[in-house]
């Protein structure tokens, strides 16, 4: 039981780091971005080549989240200034990347279980008895999860981070503001697409390995999140949306563990997924679209 | 000074429904004037304005801003010297961040968006005298989102932001359209205000006849992509409301209605 709950809280705390991603996108821009389905295992590709080769492993983290805002500057890019639909050009990138993907691994799956990681030996250690390797684990991800969190609440207080909010809460304001909007837009898809990289490399560490498969279904994910989120707090305003969206990352594992534990096999995941995802969205009624035009 | 120069502008070229707007036209902004525009519904007021700030595209012809041909800058670099309030009250203000952050958002127009701090502490001061002037009550309630004011608070927010900051110009479409009377009234009064402390370069939209009349030192009435009337300084004194109402039934009359 307790090994079944710290599983859903590390999973849960790593897939909210691309959940912090999916927040900037969804929620702060508008604008619903397919590309972190790719970016995801992005990172888990660039981890694993990296860890095989002997690189440190904290270092990984941080190329990985560059390497995943690289990718959603891109997204951003296609969106902006070549004049694409916002899901036509998370598509677009989702599906090069699962070439690009495949390239940086080699191939499909590359494990590296005997390496370094950043849950193998760290600071922690030697706080903890031995044999508390998964409470370790578990300390060191609500660390990482803190540390990003405030990390995104202290820019969202910046200028930069006021103008990202203007930009998904009235688009008209910042142009008369004199500033260009698509640039703001390029940023915060590099921002939430690094974030979701840097969960990949943390997923990938996590495990020992990378699949090519890991990134389906992250989107879905990361939207639910989000949505549950936002809806279980709406009516606490003490609890900021950063903390909202990690807690519903939590809440949304909590109920897929829990629809796998009650029957299903680990091969309906993707469907129980897309399942609940579609509940949430008919019992929160989300609506989508907001339309602001020139009068 | 600003010029439109010969700007010649077609609603969906190349297609049947094709119409010219506008076709050579002409006009001329002195600095300090406060241009009133009035005219009928359709006549090509807001596509003024816009062609101004460069929210829509134009066919032919130039605009010219102190001598610097301004025709092809984006929208967004000329709007770095314009201040401009729309018709619809929730097109100047973020309805989900606070009073505190719009101001502060405002504030920081023409200087580079990076990570300093969103809001300068040392700067509330200046924003809650500020907001005092609207007579709203709006400086005690610098927490509150926007979004939760009325039409009409949102409205006086918009123009005080738009004039935060240095402007060369300021554009008002309609901005008193959707308030109600007395609201009309104060928000009408204090960019008359605004206008005159600051020595800003107006244009402003009306359909209300009466404050084109009375505001402003420039009368312009537009009418299928012209300016039919166009009536600066002394000759704009003497103009009255019955004068305009009288143009403007004899136009109707020429329209055959
Ligand atoms: N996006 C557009 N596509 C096609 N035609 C347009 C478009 N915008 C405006 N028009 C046409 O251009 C003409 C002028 O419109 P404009 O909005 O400038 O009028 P206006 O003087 O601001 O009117 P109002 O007093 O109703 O605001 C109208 O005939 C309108 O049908
Ligand atoms: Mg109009």
């Amino acid at each position: 039981m307790l090994n079944i709950l710290n599983s859903i809280l590390v999973e849960g705390l790593i897939y909210a780091i691309m959940v912090l991603g999916v927040y900037i996108t969804y929620k702060i821009l508008d604008f619903p971005d397919l590309s972190v389905d790719g970016t995801f295992p992005l990172g888990a590709a660039i981890t694993a080549i990296l860890i095989i080769n002997d690189v440190n492993p904290y270092l990984t983290l941080l190329v990985s989240f560059l390497i995943g805002a690289f990718a959603g500057m891109i997204t951003g890019i296609i969106h902006v200034k070549l004049k694409v639909r916002d899901l036509l050009a998370g598509i677009i990138m989702m599906t090069a990347l699962y070439t690009v993907n495949l390239r940086i691994a080699g191939k499909a799956n590359v494990a590296f279980f005997s390496k370094d990681t950043i849950f193998t030996k760290n600071f922690l250690t030697s706080f903890f008895a031995e044999g508390s390797e998964k409470v370790i684990r578990l300390v060191l991800i609500i660390i990482i999860i803190l540390l990003l969190k405030l990390m995104l609440d202290a820019y969202l207080r910046t200028r930069s981070g006021y103008l990202l909010r203007a930009v998904g809460d009235n688009k008209t304001l910042v142009t008369t503001l004199g500033k260009d909007m698509g640039f703001v837009k390029i940023v915060g898809l590099s921002l939430a697409n690094g974030l979701a990289a840097l969960a990949g490399s943390v997923y990938a560490q996590k495990q020992g390995f990378f699949d090519i498969t890991m990134g389906t279904g992250m989107v879905v994910i990361g939207l639910a999140s989000v949505i549950i989120g936002i809806n279980v707090f709406q009516s606490f305003h003490f609890v900021k949306a950063t903390t909202a969206v990690i807690i519903g990352s939590i809440l949304y594992k909590g109920c897929v563990a829990l629809a796998i534990g009650i029957g299903l096999g680990a091969n309906d995941l993707k469907l129980v997924t897309a399942v609940l995802f579609l509940v949430i969205l008919v019992f929160t009624q989300e609506k989508r679209r907001k339309v602001n035009k020139n009068a | 000074m600003l010029e439109l120069n010969q700007i010649s502008k077609y609603y969906n070229p190349g297609t049947i429904n094709e119409t010219c707007l506008f076709n050579h036209f002409n006009l001329t902004i002195q600095d300090g004037e406060f241009v009133s525009v009035v005219g009928s519904n359709g006549s090509g007021k807001t596509s003024m304005l816009n062609i101004i700030c460069g929210s829509i595209p134009i066919e032919q012809g130039q605009i010219i801003l102190d001598e610097k041909n301004i025709t092809n800058l984006k929208e967004y670099k000329r709007q770095q010297i314009i201040g401009r309030v729309y018709q619809n009250p929730s097109m100047g203000t973020c309805p989900n961040m606070t009073i505190l952050e719009n101001m502060s958002i405002a504030d920081n127009k023409g200087k580079p968006f990076n990570l300093m701090p969103g809001t300068n502490k040392k700067r509330i001061d200046f924003y809650k005298e500020n907001l005092k002037k609207l007579n709203l009550g709006l400086e005690d309630k610098l927490e509150v989102k926007v979004g939760s004011l009325s039409g009409g608070q949102r409205q006086a927010m918009a123009l005080l932001m738009s004039t935060l900051t240095p402007i060369r110009f300021l554009i008002l479409d309609e901005h008193t359209a959707a308030l109600d009377p007395k609201t009309a009234e104060i928000i009408m009064e204090l960019t008359d205000k605004i206008v005159s402390e600051k020595k800003l370069t107006t244009i402003m939209v009306t359909h209300n006849l009466r404050y084109a009349v009375e505001y402003g030192n420039r009368l312009i009435m537009m009418h299928q992509g012209e300016a039919i009337v166009d009536k600066a300084r002394s000759e704009k004194a003497n103009i009255k409301v019955e004068d305009i109402l009288d143009r403007f039934n004899q136009i109707s009359i020429e329209c055959g209605n």
